[in-house]
């Protein structure tokens, strides 16, 4: 211990001698080259599993919903060409449309008003004024902890349709008749928003929280010094501040919600109803319930570019968001 | 002087009174799971509904399994999440590690390819897989789960930022003049390094792959080989619903996860944030 110089040294000289291990004997130059060259093997092979696995269940897979779309096919016989005769198919299916309204009206429910009350949460809590913040903070979040398919079923429940259920008891407290929520076209958009909307809120805001916590108190000081209002320094420090955190939320909400399905299919049941059904779901049936796997291809096909354009379109009026950030830094 | 402090005073109790009914509101469920979980299916069709618990916490149990193998799929499920985390935690932080520290020709190319895939919505492949799965003969076998399951290229990409930034070249250097081989690198150096690391993608994986439906619910047709979310679901089968046992299964699969994540919740809290803000 107290001379740990030679005997580092002597590891090393014992290692030396092991096979496999570069030689010091070497000359410098053959040693930079096959160091290059094994940085060169170690580095595909490091990296390999992932594009093996991604050429199996990636990219091959893609191709092939690109070709099948194109065919008619129920998975066993024949496929025959049937060229764009598939999106023509689901363009005139009425029930096609209804599952992207439904998945756009339910996006909307679900993640507006939640994202802007995440906010509003991040906001309380980060409020110097509150103590135990960590409590509330895991209180919040602990509906992230619950799956997906268990809240489908507690809220499912909750909204049941009989009279006993506990949603159509408490409207019956004000006078209203129950509602047969599983067969109601705003009834399950608003069972179905509200699962969304408990299940994310509390991480929407710890993500929020995070981000506050990361803009330098001075900011707001000198603010204050200016003599900015809190309604000031929250549009002109927070907000813009907030922007990375802002856009993610959103590119992931958006993106979660135009992939909706356990909530619908367990709400209405194993093929859903069309007061619910989802752009996912609609797909789902059409190949594993009726094993029309060419049209289920051209309806991936289609969520896969309105998932570029709608996450587009997002992403380009939650940046505007910041273009207060100039006005505020002037 | 006074009405400054009067109206601090007001601002508190109302930010107060504000969390304590959000905090309510969603822990409502949970009780509220609980209730129905310990009430027989007469006592939850009663107008007022039950609003204590009742007394079938066992009965409602018992009858759970009377419909589902329940701890199979429990244990399905851990199998499933279990094997994806370890796998995805060592496969992406050598990935990760190959991006981040050795320099091999196409290195930049090869890993804004892994980004771009990270942009491609699931559904997009989903029958073809099916396919495949189905000419491997993995119908109804964890396997059909647990391999695609291992390529995970957010875990790449954030493995190569961690290692980029944890992991000092000088160290590296140091190795290498004692002719340390990659791997070796790797494996002693690189890894007692990023362990928090591992903790932190172990967390968000575990999480995505434990609640994962629609794949298992696919590929998984037997009973037996259900996962716990899909096994829940079959709950809602029967066209007369006995809620307190639906909810009792639904309560007694949430449990342990609150466990795990009340125990652990500030390193789950932290892993979910710092997942999503470095991205």
């Amino acid at each position: 211990m107290s001379q740990p110089q030679p005997k580092h040294e002597h590891y090393y000289d014992d290692k030396q001698v092991e096979p496999g291990i570069p030689n010091q004997k070497e000359s410098p130059k053959r040693r930079q080259l096959s160091q290059k060259k094994r940085n060169m093997i170690s580095g595909y092979l490091f990296i390999s599993p992932f594009y093996l696995l991604f050429a199996v269940f990636g990219l091959f897979p893609i191709l092939f919903s690109f070709y099948l779309a194109f065919f008619k096919w129920d998975g066993l016989g024949e496929m025959t060409f049937v060229g764009l005769n598939n999106f023509v198919i689901i363009f005139n299916d009425p029930l096609f449309w209804k599952s992207l309204y439904n998945t756009i009206v339910i996006g909307l429910m679900g993640t507006a008003p939640q994202l802007l009350a995440a906010l509003l949460l991040a906001f309380a809590l980060n409020s110097a004024l509150v103590k135990g913040q960590s409590l509330f903070r895991l209180a919040i979040f602990l509906p992230y902890v619950t799956s997906i398919v268990a809240v489908a079923i507690v809220f499912s429940v909750i909204f049941s349709n009989q009279e006993s259920g506990l949603v159509n008891s408490i409207i019956g407290l004000f006078g209203m008749d129950p509602i047969t929520w599983t067969r109601s076209e705003w009834g399950t958009k608003i069972a179905i928003a509200t699962m969304v909307f408990w299940r994310w809120v509390g991480y929407n805001t710890i993500i929020y929280l995070a981000g506050m916590q990361s803009i330098p108190k001075d900011l707001y000081e000198a603010a204050k010094m200016d003599g900015a209002s809190l309604r000031q320094q929250i549009i002109h420090i927070t907000i813009p501040m907030l922007k990375p955190f802002i856009l993610f939320t959103v590119f992931t909400a958006t993106i979660g919600a135009l992939q909706l399905f356990a909530e619908p299919q367990i709400f209405q049941g194993r093929g859903g109803r069309p007061e619910g059904i989802s752009v996912v779901l609609y797909l789902y049936r059409d190949a594993f319930s009726s094993n029309f796997f060419g049209t289920a291809s051209a309806t991936a096909i289609v969520l896969f570019v309105l998932i570029i354009i709608i996450s587009t379109i997002n992403m380009y009026f939650t940046n505007r968001i910041g273009g207060s950030d100039k006005v505020g830094a002037k | 002087m006074y009405s400054e402090k009067v109206k601090q005073k007001v601002a508190k109790s109302s930010l107060y009174g504000f969390l304590i009914t959000v905090s309510l509101a969603s822990l409502f469920p949970f009780y509220w799971m609980f209730v129905m979980a310990t009430n027989s299916n007469e006592t939850i069709n009663q107008t007022p509904p039950a609003l204590i618990p009742g007394s079938e916490l066992v009965t409602n149990f018992q009858n759970v399994l009377g419909s589902i193998p329940f701890f199979r799929t429990m244990l399905n499920s851990l199998i499933v999440s279990t094997s994806i985390t370890l796998g995805v935690v060592l496969l992406c932080s050598l990935a990760g590690f190959a991006f981040a520290k050795i320099p091999f020709p196409g290195r930049g190319i090869l890993f804004v390819l892994i980004l771009g895939t990270m942009m491609i919505p699931p559904q997009l492949g989903l029958i073809p897989t099916y396919f495949i799965i189905t000419e491997l003969g993995w119908l109804s076998d964890l396997k059909a789960v647990i391999v695609p399951g291992l390529m995970h290229a957010f875990g790449i990409f954030w493995m190569r930022q961690y290692i980029a930034s944890a992991v000092p070249d000088e160290i590296m250097e140091a190795a290498r003049i004692d002719g340390c081989s990659n791997f070796r690198m790797y494996w002693n150096i690189i890894i007692p390094t990023i362990l928090p690391a591992f903790a932190t993608l172990g967390i968000i994986v575990f999480m995505q792959i434990w609640g994962d439906y629609l794949w298992p619910l696919v590929v998984l047709k037997d009973q037996s080989m259900h996962t716990i979310q899909v096994a829940l679901r079959s709950l809602m089968d029967d066209r007369v619903k006995d809620y307190g046992m639906i909810l009792s299964g639904t309560f007694w699969a949430t449990v342990p996860l609150i466990i795990i994540f009340l125990l652990f919740n500030r390193m789950f809290i932290k892993s979910i944030t710092d997942g999503a803000v470095k991205s």
